[in-house]
């Protein structure tokens, strides 16, 4: 008898010779030079559940360009493995074809040419198609909404997140789980939450004083004759990697005991299917369905990885749906006796210029932008480099802020923090006020500027490396390192903290930075409450407009080893 | 991205030359505590859990928890601490549990180690690592 494990593996084979997961299907379709909608949408319906999971929307309810990483390194166990593998190698592992459009949606190859090509990607208009078409072939599919939907825009700034909140609630989502949500301070969360149609889950959610459950942890549904069991999973690192004083009184972590006991609790209470709805980040997941057994599918989000098939740990499958609203995954799985017997999965790429917007949602999107709209639109000046953020190390987007930082708040280094959210824009593309913000909007954007010793450097950029390269997973939160402007430095990813860094170079002088001296930093997004200094969309904005034409030389000051 | 106290304490994972020594001090320190405590006698590691954070959401206040089915005391030490010295639980014959939870200070990122006497006069240990950061730049 064929094993559950067996049989999943053989599904994925299979549906790469039958194109089920979409990959050999592009390239067809690209090579007749005929990508339409019933194409990218074309499935056909399996099982007796789907799902449709979203994840890491970020506020933007419009179409983007969105540049894949160059670099994202995988440390320990996870070495080369997805999501950590990029450009080139991507290519070959997912037997992709350079120029065609998933190589064009999931690597950071040829971007700018394929880009004037293919066209923009995203839109919830274009989104909101697509769920209704899956919806079409299985009226009652779960939409399931993976977080950091409340932040990234102009308008959800402006409005509290009231924008997204709208647009979210026409698409109806089953269930969502959080991060930068929080951010919006502990009331407002609360004040949206209690009129949300859908439940906000989150099972590592505690109260902190108490020690309990803060949020509900998971929400049963009835589909196809088969107890669903959905557990939310928040970001478990909130009160570290985002300000805690937003948010007093709420615990989060890993909990991956409390996992075990709320995954015991839904088998208990009859689920034939348990599916985890996750922020923790790609490596955590990993490592999560590892140790925790009974687990059948992670809704892997917050490293804003986009995978075109599942990754499978032993009997878990994890599936990376991207960010900023350029995938849809939909999953449909045959679920039967308690059990998972098989799947069919699509990474579907919204190509803007391919998929028709939705007539209703594309109105309700702009009668939310229609009060910012001349704000919005107000061109600042224009760019003659690909502007970009995504990667392990310094994008173009930070380079241009840090070197704002510089420039406009006279320092000597500028730190902007690795935050992996933020649309790109093109060469020779107009920057307007809203370009901007998508690189910047957040509640705590003060712009400091402050003297740091170069000891105090040097502590910052391994306890940020570690963040990120610490070979055991639960010891990650899940951002990029940070961006440094004015500095150079080498880092080789295999050392342990303390060890990682070397060389740190103040670039003006070409001297070595020098532990005892005190150096003028400035930076944005401090956790610290009562930091003090302009937005930095302030600082960008005016550097911007004295620039009139920004440039952005490759960025060549940091040296990474180890990888 | 600014300096705080909080980064401060971090320096205690091993970053600035000049503060190794306290911190294998500390460890010494811890060493030989949980050689006083058990007497030399050789420690398994099966039959008590340890629950700690990952990463403390607050350093000063890092909650904890031992649990030593059949334990008659459980030493718990914070081996990178100037004083690794945390608590020891001593449980009485009529105690229902032999558990115990407490939050307590880390002077930057360590091991957490909890050694726990069992009835039959044999020993056991658990030992994590709670990483203390600076915080800031998630994703």
């Amino acid at each position: 008898m064929i094993s559950r494990r067996d049989f999943l593996q053989t599904a994925v084979a299979a549906s790469a010779i039958y194109g089920a997961s979409g990959v050999g299907n592009w390239a067809r379709l690209a090579a007749q030079q005929a990508l339409t909608q019933d194409q990218l949408l074309e499935f056909d319906t399996f099982g007796n559940v789907t799902l449709i999971h979203v994840t890491d929307i970020h506020g933007q309810l419009k179409p983007i360009w969105f540049r894949e990483p160059e670099i994202n390194l995988g440390v320990g166990a996870v070495t080369g493995k997805p999501p950590h593998v990029t450009g080139e190698d991507f290519l070959k592992m997912f037997d992709i074809k350079p120029g065609t459009p998933e190589a064009y949606a999931l690597t950071y190859v040829d971007f700018v040419s394929l880009a004037k090509g293919y066209g923009k990607v995203g839109g919830l208009d274009r989104v909101a198609t697509v769920i209704n078409a899956i919806r079409g072939d299985r009226p009652d599919a779960l939409l399931l909404d993976g977080g950091d939907t409340w932040h990234g825009s102009y308008t959800c700034l402006k409005t509290q997140a009231q924008d997204m909140v709208n647009v979210m609630n026409a698409l109806k989502p089953d269930a969502m789980t959080s991060h930068w949500e929080f951010t919006l301070g502990i009331d407002r969360v609360n004040e949206i939450v209690d009129d949300l149609p859908f439940p906000f889950l989150g099972a590592n959610i505690f109260d902190a004083e108490w020690d309990e459950p803060a949020y509900e942890p998971y929400q049963m549904f009835e589909r196809g004759g088969a107890q669903i069991a959905v557990i939310g999973q928040a970001f478990p690192y909130m009160p570290i990697a985002n300000p805690g004083w937003m948010f007093p009184g709420l615990s989060f972590g890993v909990r991956e005991e409390r996992m075990n006991e709320v995954v015991q609790e839904v088998r208990d209470a009859g689920a034939d299917l348990v599916v985890v709805l996750s922020h923790n980040g790609f490596d955590v997941d990993r490592k999560l369905a590892a140790q925790v057994p009974g687990i059948d599918v992670i809704l892997t989000g917050h490293t804003h990885d986009a995978l075109p098939e599942p990754v499978l740990v032993g009997d878990t499958m994890l599936i990376a749906s991207g960010s900023n609203g350029k995938f849809v995954t939909r999953l449909d799985l045959d679920v039967r006796d308690g059990r998972m017997m098989g799947f069919r999965h699509k990474l579907i790429p919204i190509f803007s210029d391919v998929i028709e917007p939705d007539a209703d949602m594309s109105a309700l999107i702009e009668a939310e932008r229609a009060p910012y709209k001349a704000e919005m639109e107000e061109v600042l000046g224009t760019t003659d480099s690909l502007l970009y953020r995504r990667g392990n190390f310094n994008g173009t987007w930070d380079d241009l802020i840090c070197n704002a930082l510089i420039d406009e708040r006279e320092a000597d280094i500028a730190l902007s923090p690795g935050f992996r959210w933020g649309p790109s824009l093109l060469p020779g593309a107009p920057i307007t006020r809203e370009d901007v913000f998508n690189a910047t909007s957040m509640s705590y954007p003060n712009a400091y500027r402050s003297e740091m010793t170069g000891e105090t450097l040097k502590i910052i950029l391994e306890d940020v490396a570690d963040n990120l390269f610490n070979p055991d997973p639960y010891y990650q939160q899940g951002g990029d390192m940070v961006r440094v402007g004015g500095m150079g430095y080498d880092i080789d990813v295999s050392k342990a903290q303390g060890s990682r860094i070397t060389n740190m170079t103040l670039l003006k002088t070409g001297e070595a930075i020098d532990p005892a001296k005190t150096y003028v930093v400035s930076g944005w997004a401090s956790v610290n409450e009562g930091t003090e200094g302009p937005p930095i969309w302030d600082v960008v904005e005016s550097y911007i407009k004295r620039q009139g034409t920004v440039h952005v030389d490759p960025n060549k000051s940091v040296k990474v080893t180890g990888a | 991205m600014e300096f705080t106290r909080r980064g401060a304490l971090a320096v205690g994972a091993g970053v600035a030359a000049t503060l190794m020594l306290p911190v294998r001090g500390a460890m010494a320190a811890a060493d030989d505590m949980i050689a006083e405590f058990t007497g030399g006698a050789s420690v398994g590691d099966s039959g008590i859990t340890l629950t700690t954070p990952e990463i403390a959401e607050n350093g000063n206040t890092v909650p904890i928890e031992v649990d030593a089915p059949g334990a008659v005391s459980i030493l718990v030490l914070a081996s990178g601490n100037p004083t690794p010295d945390v608590a020891t639980f001593n449980f009485g014959p009529l105690a229902g549990a032999q558990r115990a939870s407490t939050r307590i200070r880390l002077a930057g990122t360590q091991d957490v180690v909890a050694v726990a006497k069992m009835a039959d006069g044999s020993f056991v240990q658990a030992r994590n690592t709670v990483k203390v950061t600076i915080g800031g730049c998630g994703g």
